[in-house]
């Protein structure tokens, strides 16, 4: 279906699918390495820099990219360090990535709800909007003490800390999903006989559906950003964890194996939901 | 075309009112009209004459600050499927395909499924979609979209099709393609046609009847019928003294400059 439907271009009236459209598809393999073969320049050029500033260096703080690399190898598979960090990745990702996607998962839970109502019904936006506009400028790092004494300490303020940073993106790109609804697409749906209480799920949730799906995408993100401080609670395992272990213990290799596998897991969650959604929304030129 | 049982759409003294901060403005004053079944009526004015607000209270999404407005003999309350609308910006469901778009009303009105297809399929091929059917609006071209706009009121088994600039988007030759399609369905169909524009020559060329309104306060004028048989040449002389005489109506309503 989709090979016809890309030859569709505005102005066709109902001529067949205009065949210069395609040509540029020609150099389509060589186009698919360019953008990847663009990405990797910088973060070369970071690596050679930071290799060229640390190397054979005896009292540099920051450890050279090969003893990181090293570093990190022992982490994930050992046999080179064998101490209290060699084999352990796989226990510090999966305790995080449990905390990052149970509380995006409570979250999205929470504000979904929440920012519907708020979007659709005044006397909720009059009642919850003005106190939610002042708590979200609080980072979620001055909420840690408070955390840590409502949660305890452990994973339960985790949770907690991580779900307050993806709750406002989601609640926020929800809210304005709801409100920025076309007013025309009301008035079609009620003039094709669609009633108004039927028009919440048949209008109003999939025409806020990019906004939510944005809102949900940054959310993920932000449970991300902010997992390392949801890993300063004493909490034993995890990727903030270990990077705030290794700091008190001088161990900057592992501090940055942290950091860059926060980074990819990270990235690589993100493209899973931008591919998810690119699925569930073609319809909008905005996923397409 | 009368059919004996009194017009389809009939209003009575209606007027209009909108408040806006620290005045309140007539849109719409005193306006009487009545359409027959199967009748193509234009509205015609310049800005402000209360063309759109006068279809927007036939379509039931405004109510009448005085007056009446009757479908059938009966008062208007709100929008419904006897009555389809299609707006100038399309207000086609983005997320829906080109298919789900036209069956959006048959579905709201709870049709058996096997119908809804047989009814989306008939329409779709009514305004030649058929190979577009799973493409969504935002692939398609600006005709073709009117086309699924005018498909999905069908569809639904509308009596009164209301018409808000339709057109008015799209290129001069797009337009053509499209009134002639309109022309046809109309005659294929025996619906009736209330269409806004703003073109004079589009006016003529569609309406068995053109209402002629002028602003400030808006209000109905006069009252032309076009007798030209279909289908009607633009450049012929007839059509362009017809053509003539609405210019001079509309323009005599206009506060000219003080030289």
């Amino acid at each position: 279906m989709s090979a016809s439907l890309d030859a569709i271009s505005p102005g066709a009236l109902t001529s067949p699918p205009v065949a210069e459209r395609a040509q540029p598809r020609r150099f389509a393999p060589l186009r698919r390495l360019r953008d990847p073969a663009l990405a990797i320049i910088f973060p070369t050029l970071v690596l050679v820099f930071w290799h060229l500033a640390t190397y054979g260096r005896k009292y540099s703080l920051i450890p050279p990219p090969t003893e990181v690399a090293r570093a990190l190898y022992d982490l994930a598979f050992g046999g080179i360090y064998d101490d209290a960090y060699s084999r352990t990745l796989h226990v510090h990702l999966l305790a995080s990535l449990s905390r990052v996607y149970g509380g995006f998962v409570i979250a999205a839970i929470l504000a979904l709800p929440l920012g519907l109502m708020i979007g659709r019904l005044s006397i909720m936006r009059r009642l919850l909007d003005p106190t939610l506009q002042v708590l979200r400028p609080i980072p979620v790092t001055a909420w840690l003490p408070l955390s840590m004494i409502i949660f305890g300490l452990g994973p339960r303020s985790a949770f907690f800390l991580v779900c307050l940073g993806a709750f406002y993106p989601i609640l926020i790109n929800t809210i304005f999903g709801v409100r920025s609804v076309d007013l025309r697409l009301f008035e079609a749906a009620s003039m094709l006989g669609c009633r108004s209480t039927a028009q919440f799920h048949r209008v109003v949730l999939p025409a806020s559906l990019p906004a939510i799906f944005t809102g949900l995408r940054l959310g993920l993100g932000f449970a991300w950003v902010v997992i390392v401080v949801g890993e300063m609670t004493g909490v034993p395992t995890g990727l903030g964890a270990i990077i705030i272990e290794a700091r008190q213990l001088s161990r900057t290799e592992i501090v940055i194996c942290g950091m860059i596998v926060i980074g990819i897991a990270g990235f690589i969650s993100d493209r899973i939901v931008l591919l998810l959604g690119k699925r569930l929304l073609q319809w909008s030129p905005n996923f397409a | 075309m009368p059919d004996g049982n009194g017009p389809l759409l009939e209003l009575r003294g209606v007027c209009k009112e909108f408040a806006l901060p620290g005045r309140r403005v007539q849109a719409l004053r005193e306006a009487n009209l009545r359409v027959s079944k199967g009748e193509f009526v234009c509205l015609i004015g310049a800005s402000g004459c209360g063309k759109s607000t006068l279809l927007r209270i036939v379509a039931g999404f405004e109510t009448t600050t005085r007056g009446q407005a009757l479908m059938s003999g009966a008062p208007i309350a709100g929008p419904g499927p006897e009555r389809g609308m299609v707006f100038q910006d399309y207000g086609l469901f983005p997320w829906l395909t080109v298919r789900r778009n036209i069956a959006f009303g048959p579905i709201s009105r709870r049709r058996p499924k096997a119908e809804v297809e047989s009814t989306v399929d008939r329409f779709l091929k009514l305004v030649g979609l058929q190979r577009f059917a799973d493409a969504y609006p935002h692939q398609l071209s600006g005709g073709m979209k009117q086309r699924v706009a005018i498909a999905r009121v069908l569809a639904n088994d509308a009596k009164v099709v209301l018409m808000d600039e339709p057109f008015g988007a799209l290129d001069a030759m797009t337009r053509e393609h499209l009134q002639d399609e309109l022309l046809e369905i109309w005659e294929r169909t025996g619906l009736t046609v209330l269409f806004v524009t703003h073109s004079i020559e589009e006016a003529v060329f569609l309406a068995d009847r053109i209402v002629v309104m002028s602003p400030g306060p808006g209000r109905i004028e006069s009252e032309v019928a076009v007798l030209l048989p279909r289908p009607r040449d633009v450049v012929a002389p007839d059509f362009n003294e017809i053509r003539r005489q609405l210019a001079l109506r509309l323009h005599s309503h206009q506060p000219r400059k003080a030289a």
